[in-house]
């Protein structure tokens, strides 16, 4: 007898797909619940070594300008004054104006030249008040341009309440 | 001769083939943004915004992030303290830095504080900071989305 051999059979291997479409859809869901979107941050870079060191400086020219910020009951910023005898208000564009006018023709600011601003704070302004003060005195925008004014900033001593 | 029609009973599937190829994309998209490091986030922090604020060109060298939230604590990788307690939190920071021959003076205090808590208590947490040997500050900001 002979035998025939039954014809190969002619369908089509398909993989399934649909857990592998489960796993992503999972995946997918995962990773949309746990994105976040954060606004973009900068940095205002602030060296301040260790107290008391550097001493005086020499030249009275290098004296630091004191920015005095005093605060409310409620940390809200009440007065801006610098060198204990010119008073702006709450008026971040005249000081910023006035550090300009120090500045005069001087050269840009660097680490090492240049005016320093100390900033004596009440203890309990509330710090978007200080950031506030360091944008005032560190420059401007000029279109899309940063014109700097003062690179060197310091901290008064804390006032304790 | 009679024919008769032959009815095709195949129930017809779309072909799903481009939406997986879209799946694909979106997973690779949110693969590529995720972080899961918690170190430079703080949901309890709010920052204050500045028109001035551009996000630093380099990678900041030695970086420690200094959390500090509106009731006036700081968090230090993870772990929540007072003004108080700061000091081991940053000594062991230290001895991280020392492992790799590094010192204090080295080191980047980057300070994320909210817009509202008082400007004495980031003060206190400075001069602490300065007393341990660190030197180097980052007053980090939000971006101005004005400009």
């Amino acid at each position: 007898m002979k035998f025939r051999k039954p014809p190969e059979s002619a369908v089509k291997a398909e993989l399934q797909m649909t857990s592998m479409i489960d796993i992503v859809f999972l995946l997918l869901i995962f990773f949309i619940t746990t994105f976040k979107i954060a606004a973009q941050e900068g940095d205002f870079n602030v060296k301040m070594p260790l107290s008391g060191a550097g001493g005086a400086p020499t030249d009275l020219t290098q004296l630091p300008i004191k920015l005095r910020m005093k605060a409310d009951a409620n940390g809200q910023l009440a007065d801006i004054s610098v060198n204990d005898t010119i008073s702006f208000g709450q008026d971040w564009a005249k000081v910023r104006a006035y550090i300009v006018q120090l500045m005069g023709d001087s050269a840009g600011p660097s680490e090492e030249e240049g005016p320093e601003v100390e900033i004596d704070l009440d203890y309990n302004l509330r710090y978007v008040h200080v950031v506030e003060a360091i944008t005032a005195v560190t420059g401007y925008r000029q279109g899309n341009d940063v014109v700097r004014l003062v690179d060197r900033i310091k901290f008064a001593p804390p006032r304790k309440p | 001769m009679r024919k008769r029609k032959e009815h095709d009973y195949r129930i017809p599937e779309p072909d799903l083939t481009p939406m997986i190829d879209m799946t694909f994309q979106l997973i690779a998209f949110f693969m590529v943004l995720m972080n899961f490091s918690q170190s430079e986030q703080n949901d309890r922090v709010t920052l204050p915004e500045s028109e001035l604020a551009r996000p630093a060109d380099a990678p900041v060298d030695f970086p420690i992030t200094l959390h500090v939230p509106s009731d006036g604590t700081v968090v230090i990788g993870g772990i929540t303290s007072t003004l108080e307690g700061i000091r081991p939190l940053l000594n062991n920071e230290i001895s991280l830095l020392q492992a790799k021959n590094k010192g204090a003076s080295d080191a980047n205090i980057i300070i994320r504080a909210h817009r509202d808590v008082p400007g004495g208590v980031v003060q206190d947490f400075i001069r602490k900071c300065q007393d341990l040997g660190f030197e180097k500050f980052t007053l980090r900001v939000k971006e101005d989305q004005r400009y």
